[in-house]
């Protein structure tokens, strides 16, 4: 039988899985976390803490500031010793709560034990209410708030969860181990997520380049009623939200529109693992795993590390020295993005830690656009990217939102095919920022 | 053969005859009034269509002043007052007259004051690595020095200087037409009077954090420690804006810049033509004047 996919684009770049086979490592807390109140979509956090305050693993340390936030929670035990600005991945300073960490106590409400709690009895307005209070948002990377994904708006009919277990991204790992690891968890917390939306069906979409996951999740999966494992054929950026669906549902999200506008709910299944230890375990999201990778790490790791651990901290772990490193990406190579110090934080959106060599982190040069059109045939938006990219550069911002230039989500595909090596989707950022400016000013 | 050609010619030439009066007719029938004035205003406009004006071109800002009762928010930089005078002239209305402005670069982080921390490699656009990372010098406010001002200047005014690093205005080729303004992602440059005698005192710098943390990154950042607004008690010409001096065009450059200029400890405020002066101690500043041409 011929394996989904999504229907139009999508390229299939070498997928350098070096830490596929490292299992999951707790990573010691650090001697001083600094969290930082904005790590999701929505507004920053509000700081419930000042300066000498003690807290505990788990205690709550910033709240929601409107409907579209999150909790933060302590991830060490120790005293705040200050509210500060950090420099953040891109070199601005944001707000963040920095912590020294003296031992390791944990909030006594918080079941460590390692068992599987399989039953629940709570209805589903009380496991909103719990995955709220535990901060929990996407960990995929869009670090959209979870409660909210779980509160189907009135008015649209949902029909199935689906679950990412893609991971399309070359190199990272992280949540393949955890299907790994973590299989009767996942499968809770899937049940937890169906339950709270009230849908009697969940599709979990696994990438066929990870037979040992798919195996493993359909022999547990069968002990769990309504809960279906879908291989599906590899290809980027097939974990993207509209890709995903579009190739486990055939339906097709409108431009703008929401997944849950042709009746999904998607989580990923980091996201999933997280909602069953918040609800089953009474566990916040302190901690996350990181895929630690790249060509320059002698010893790619999939660490499990405390939310505000500096980056340097995880490269130490994973035996890299940055003597050789060319660039840092928090993230993967497709969507990462570099980093501009090693000492910013872990947030709860790091999938994953790549370090490039010098040789692999340098730009090609770039020649004319030859009119190929590969560009055109790779874009899963169906966008034209060769012409936006001009348009960027020409600052043409009328034509640009004409031609859609909106619809790009910055997958990368049309930079990584193009023969004549343009910088297509810098450009297109480019259209994209100043477009979404003058959008913003009409309002 | 000589049959050919005349039946070509007569069958182009009627071709050609129904198609011309049957365009003669439309352009009869559908013909739209447009008042003679705007070509005349159009005439004497600098045929620049750079959009200064804040118009999609010079015919579009013709037509613009044609309807208008009066000139008051219609000006062109790049003519200037003797262009407006032209259209005034045309249309029967009041000139106003503005002072010739200039563009000033409110950032002095160049190589040597803000030396390269961070290595970008991405595409050559300030747009671009503004919508990333802060910058290569470490400032979030500050020039990120890729030129995107000098490609959209359409008047030759804009240079890169290899050594600092900065963009530098050519006071004389500027039309102050404001193209700058709009593309810089930092919005680093303003609009000011020239000033009697090119004189002109402007702080030299946006960054709004605190002063440790700007004084890291750069060695001439405004570190908001108040010693301008003192030296010159105005009402209101220089003032702080959080943790950020800005000095507004009506300052008394005359009376007033070289102290201005002379206070600053971090030389973060920029003197055109005016030398640093200490202030003498305890002397109180004369008043300011209130207005400066
Ligand atoms: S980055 Fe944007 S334009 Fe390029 S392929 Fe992806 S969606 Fe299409
Ligand atoms: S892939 Fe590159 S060379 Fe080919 S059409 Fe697109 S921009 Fe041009
Ligand atoms: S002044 Fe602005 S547009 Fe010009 S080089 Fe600097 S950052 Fe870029
Ligand atoms: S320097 Fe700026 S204001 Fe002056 S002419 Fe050039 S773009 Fe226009």
């Amino acid at each position: 039988m011929e394996l989904k996919t999504f229907k139009k684009g999508g390229i299939h770049p070498e997928e350098n899985k070096l830490s596929v086979s490292a299992p999951i490592e707790s990573l010691a807390p650090p001697a001083i976390v600094s969290i930082p109140i904005s790590q999701h979509i929505g507004a920053p956090s509000k700081p419930l803490v000042k300066k000498g305050d003690e807290v505990k693993v788990g205690t709550p340390i910033a709240e929601m500031s409107s409907f579209i936030s999150a909790f933060i929670h302590s991830s060490v035990s120790g005293t705040v010793s200050k509210i500060d600005d950090v420099v953040d991945s891109s070199g601005l300073r944001k707000q963040a709560i920095i912590i020294k960490t003296d031992g390791d106590t944990w909030e006594k409400s918080i079941d460590r034990s390692p068992e599987l709690k399989k039953n629940f009895t709570l209805d589903a307005s009380e496991i909103i209410e719990k995955v709220k209070k535990a901060g929990i948002v996407g960990l995929g990377g869009a670090t959209f708030p979870s409660y909210v994904k779980l509160m189907v708006p009135k008015g649209k009919k949902a029909f199935a969860v689906v679950i990412n277990g893609v991971e399309c991204e070359p190199y990272l790992t992280s949540d393949h181990r955890i299907m790994l690891e973590k299989t009767d968890e996942i499968l809770v917390g899937v049940s937890l997520i169906m339950k709270a939306t009230n849908l009697k069906k969940a599709i979990i979409g696994i990438e066929n380049n990870k037979p040992d996951a798919i195996s493993i999740m359909r022999t547990k999966a069968k002990n769990f009623e309504g809960i279906e494992i879908l291989p599906l054929k590899v290809m980027y950026p097939q974990g993207a939200e509209k890709q995903l669906i579009q190739a486990v549902t055939g339906k097709e999200v409108p431009a703008g529109g929401l997944p849950i506008d042709v009746g999904a709910v998607i989580f990923n299944v980091g996201t999933a693992f997280a909602i069953y230890e918040a609800v089953q375990k009474k566990k916040p999201l302190v901690e996350r795993v990181v895929t630690v990778t790249g060509k320059a790490i002698p010893k790619p790791s999939n660490l499990l590390c405390r939310i505000g651990t500096p980056v340097a901290n995880l490269l130490e772990q994973a035996g890299g020295s940055l003597e050789n490193a060319g660039k840092i990406i928090n993230g993967g190579p497709m969507m990462g993005k570099a980093l501009v110090t090693p000492d910013v934080p872990i947030t709860k959106g790091t999938s994953g830690i790549l370090v490039m060599p010098k040789e692999l982190a340098t730009r090609k040069k770039e020649s004319p656009c030859i009119r190929c059109a590969k560009c055109v045939t790779v874009c899963p938006m169906v966008l034209e990217p060769y012409l936006l990219s001009r348009l960027g550069r020409k600052y043409l911002w009328e034509r640009f939102e004409v031609e859609k230039g909106m619809n790009c989500f910055e997958c990368g595909s049309c930079s990584f095919t193009c023969p004549a090596n343009i910088p297509l989707l810098d450009y297109i950022r480019v259209g994209k920022t100043e477009v979404g400016r003058i959008i913003r000013s009409r309002k | 053969m000589g049959s050919l050609l005349l039946n070509s010619i007569l069958l182009l030439g009627s071709v050609g005859l129904v198609a011309a009066s049957v365009l003669f007719f439309v352009a009869k029938k559908f013909y739209v009034y447009e008042n003679p004035k705007i070509d005349e205003v159009d005439d004497v406009l600098p045929s620049a269509n750079c959009g200064g004006c804040g118009f999609p071109g010079c015919r579009a800002f013709a037509e613009a002043t044609v309807g208008a009762t009066d000139l008051e928010e219609l000006f062109c930089p790049v003519g200037g007052n003797e262009t407006m005078k032209a259209v005034a002239k045309i249309l029967g209305l009041e000139v106003v007259e503005k002072g010739p402005m200039v563009a000033v670069l409110r950032c002095n982080g160049s190589n040597e004051n803000s030396p390269k921390k961070i290595n970008y490699d991405g595409v050559s656009s300030c747009l671009s690595a503004h919508s990333m990372y802060a910058g290569e010098g470490g400032c979030p406010f500050g020039c990120l020095k890729l030129d995107d001002c000098v490609r959209v200047c359409d008047f030759d005014a804009l240079k890169m200087d290899a050594k600092t690093g900065l963009p530098v205005v050519d006071e004389k080729k500027c039309t102050a037409c404001g193209a700058c303004v709009d593309i810089c992602p930092r919005n680093i440059y303003e609009l000011r009077p020239i000033g009697k005698q090119s004189k002109r005192v402007y702080v030299a710098c946006l960054n709004t954090e605190k002063g440790a943390i700007a004084k890291k990154n750069c060695a001439v950042a405004c570190i908001g420690c108040n010693k301008c607004v003192k030296v010159y008690d105005s009402g209101g010409a220089v003032v702080m804006k959080g943790l950020l001096s800005y000095i507004s065009p009506q300052v008394d450059v005359e009376n007033q810049g070289g102290y201005l200029v002379g206070s600053c400890p971090t030389n973060a405020i920029m003197g055109i033509n005016v030398e640093a002066k200490k202030l003498p101690p305890k002397k109180k500043p004369s008043k300011p004047k209130e207005k400066e041409s």
